[in-house]
């Protein structure tokens, strides 16, 4: 029988090229070059299957790729995948969910302490030379223990937040499209309307995954409502929150700050206002940027390209695309 | 009846002044600058009560503060007493324990999770417009939950860390101390371990310990050189508990993978001490206790500690060495 081929896109680990190579034949990218669209194109015309990290899967693309017949998101977001094309192309799609929460409700609980305790403030005025006897006061931040955490989007990886959250104490509210009772019990999480949790959080986590509803989620209606001293944390997709009027609510303190680990645009622009801010922590979308996770990650996007391509089906297929 | 005559050394919210000076006389301070121990000194001496955040409480002070009753201590620390000129002087001392634990609990995670994961380091690239590709291999950090912590000193707030560790990080946390704890043993699953094996088997090393001359110096180069190669060390108790030197040689020769400090030995630090260059180590300016509703909690208890003996009822929150 002949093998099925992958076009792999980006880099993974030697363990998970070996398996790939052990049940198809592939060909990778040269990561010394830059990725260009016609590159992409020139790559895929014979292959069943891409191993990627946020490429965009449309017509466009996938017109050039008469055989294919899965494409595996090594990430748990899939809003690069054009659904409608990929049904109507007859293209399958999977992610990596479960394998990466822990390590993104760690960054999530990071970027809480260190916006609400100034740490990366701290830490670059310290380097700078600027300690200076008897101004205390200086860097005094937000407690994060009894404060009360809101979450928008209780999804494992808000599970995982309010999990960390109960070690500090905290009182957890959330708002999601249906409720979770049994996070409820577990965390005494209490189900709130959206407007109640923006208007109790002293720490908002926006967790919800980026779709046509979640699109500009949070604008100046929703940052209006947030109390003065509450901070928002965004690691989950940037499009969900309006850049434009975060930057205003920060430069008008209508919020004390902000720690964010995705944006509209990534890279982000260099004319950012964001990147001015001293009260807000800007992270380079490292959500699950572990060594350890990254490696897992790849390894359940190299196994489910495989299962579809020899038995048809995998459980990571997106739930939008699966055969019903 | 004649109001007993006090100074408050430090500035606190307006609601403090208002409570002391229904009860007390207040000494006029120009608050609007750095108070000195001179500036103290020279209106100390017919006064009875004093609340002070770091002055000296020494010799000469006592000498001209014939009327004195009474110091407290904004801080938990009192290393500014001299306690025995003040029990020759007959003077009180007091502190202010147990308030400050879950800040500062919260700010070691904190220190934790920007270390392992790089969030000062990864804030900077991104705000020197050095973020200029998706591709993030060469931003990994390291896992935090699931990992091994060793917690050096296992008092008030090693136990609120262990409480942080275990049941919001499930990480396995293990301990030493002088003492074993078992109540902290059973309520968070955590073991009592030998220093060096401690060491030896840490992915996190936070020390907790008081600075006492048993304690100076406890991590030099032989426990460094214990430590796992990609272990980070937390300190945010006193600087001398560490060999400053050391660690540095440890840094630089890559012996630990990174350090996060609250605390050094000299404080503020010196303008060429070689941990303001070091990417892999996030510092703060001694703030884990830093947040205004700590540091007013702290000062209320301070003034009503004096307030209380000033007016003859039993003292509270008296230094040990001068209790019974």
């Amino acid at each position: 029988m002949k093998r099925p081929k992958i076009f792999i896109a980006n880099e993974i680990p030697k363990s998970v090229e070996e398996y790939i190579g052990d049940h198809c034949d592939y060909v990778m990218w040269d990561f010394s070059k830059r990725k260009t669209f016609q590159g992409i194109v020139d790559h895929i015309g014979d292959v069943d299957g891409i191993l990627e990290v946020g490429m965009k899967i449309d017509k466009e693309l996938l017109k050039h790729a008469p055989k294919l017949k899965v494409v595996s998101n090594i990430s748990v977001g899939y809003n690069n995948y054009n659904l409608d094309d990929m049904k109507d192309m007859g293209v399958l799609g999977t992610n990596t969910p479960g394998v990466l929460d822990n390590t993104v409700a760690d960054l999530i609980m990071g970027l809480i302490i260190s916006a609400g305790r100034r740490i990366v403030e701290a830490d670059a005025d310290t380097k700078a030379g600027n300690w200076q006897k008897g101004e205390m006061d200086k860097f005094f931040g937000k407690d994060i223990h009894h404060s009360t955490l809101g979450i928008i989007g209780m999804g494992r990886i808000g599970e995982a937040v309010a999990k960390r959250a109960q070690g500090f104490d905290m009182e957890i509210v959330y708002h999601n499209r249906k409720r979770k009772p049994q996070a409820e019990e577990r965390f005494q999480a209490e189900y709130m309307e959206m407007d109640q949790v923006l208007q109790n959080a002293d720490f908002l986590v926006v967790m919800t995954p980026l779709s046509e509803e979640t699109h500009h989620l949070i604008g100046e209606v929703e940052l209006g409502k947030m109390k003065e001293d509450a901070f928002l944390i965004n690691a989950s997709r940037g499009p969900v929150v309006d850049e434009e009027a975060l930057i205003k609510a920060l430069q008008e303190g209508w919020i004390a700050g902000a720690g964010l680990d995705v944006y509209e645009r990534e890279p982000i622009d260099r004319k950012n206002p964001l990147l001015q801010m001293r009260n807000v922590v800007t992270l380079p979308h490292i959500g699950s940027a572990t060594r350890k996770t990254r490696d897992e990650m790849a390894m359940v996007a190299a196994k489910a390209i495989v299962e579809v391509l020899e038995k048809g089906d995998s459980p990571y297929i997106v739930p939008e695309l699966r055969k019903r | 009846m004649v109001k007993p005559k006090v100074l408050i050394g430090y500035p606190v919210k307006d609601e403090i002044m208002e409570y002391v000076g229904e009860h007390c006389e207040l000494v006029q301070m120009d608050y609007s600058k750095a108070i000195t121990y001179d500036d103290i000194y020279e209106r100390i001496d017919d006064v009875e009560g004093a609340v002070v955040l770091i002055t000296p409480i020494d010799k000469k002070l006592l000498e001209r503060g014939k009327k004195l009753k009474v110091v407290s201590n904004i801080t938990v620390g009192y290393n500014n007493f001299d306690i025995e000129e003040m029990k020759k002087a007959g003077v009180i001392g007091t502190h202010s324990p147990g308030i400050l634990d879950d800040t500062v609990a919260d700010f070691v995670m904190g220190l934790l999770i920007s270390t392992a994961r790089r969030i000062t380091e990864l804030n900077s690239f991104v705000k020197g417009g050095s973020w200029k590709k998706i591709e993030n291999n060469h931003l990994m950090g390291l896992d935090v939950s699931g990992t091994r912590v060793g917690i050096i000193g296992m008092g008030r707030i090693g136990e609120e860390v262990a409480r942080r560790c275990s049941l919001g990080f499930k990480m396995d946390v293990s301990y030493h101390n002088r003492s074993r704890k078992e109540g902290a043993e059973e309520e968070f699953g955590i073991s009592y371990k030998p220093m060096d094996q401690l060491l030896a088997e840490s992915d996190f090393v936070i020390i907790l310990t008081p600075l006492t001359e048993e304690t100076h110096h406890l991590m030099g180069e032989r426990e460094f050189s214990l430590m796992k190669k990609n272990a980070i060390l937390i300190n945010a108790s006193r600087g001398p508990v560490v060999d400053e030197k050391a660690l540095i040689k440890a840094l630089q020769e890559e012996r630990i993978a990174g350090a996060g400090l609250d605390v050094y030995e000299k404080e503020p630090m010196d303008g060429d001490n070689p941990l303001l260059g070091m990417d892999n180590v996030v510092l703060s300016p001694h703030i884990a206790a830093g947040t205004q509703k700590t540091y007013d909690d702290l000062a209320w208890n301070a003034a009503r500690c004096m307030v209380r003996i000033l007016e003859g009822e039993e003292p509270v929150n008296v230094i040990p060495e001068m209790r019974g």
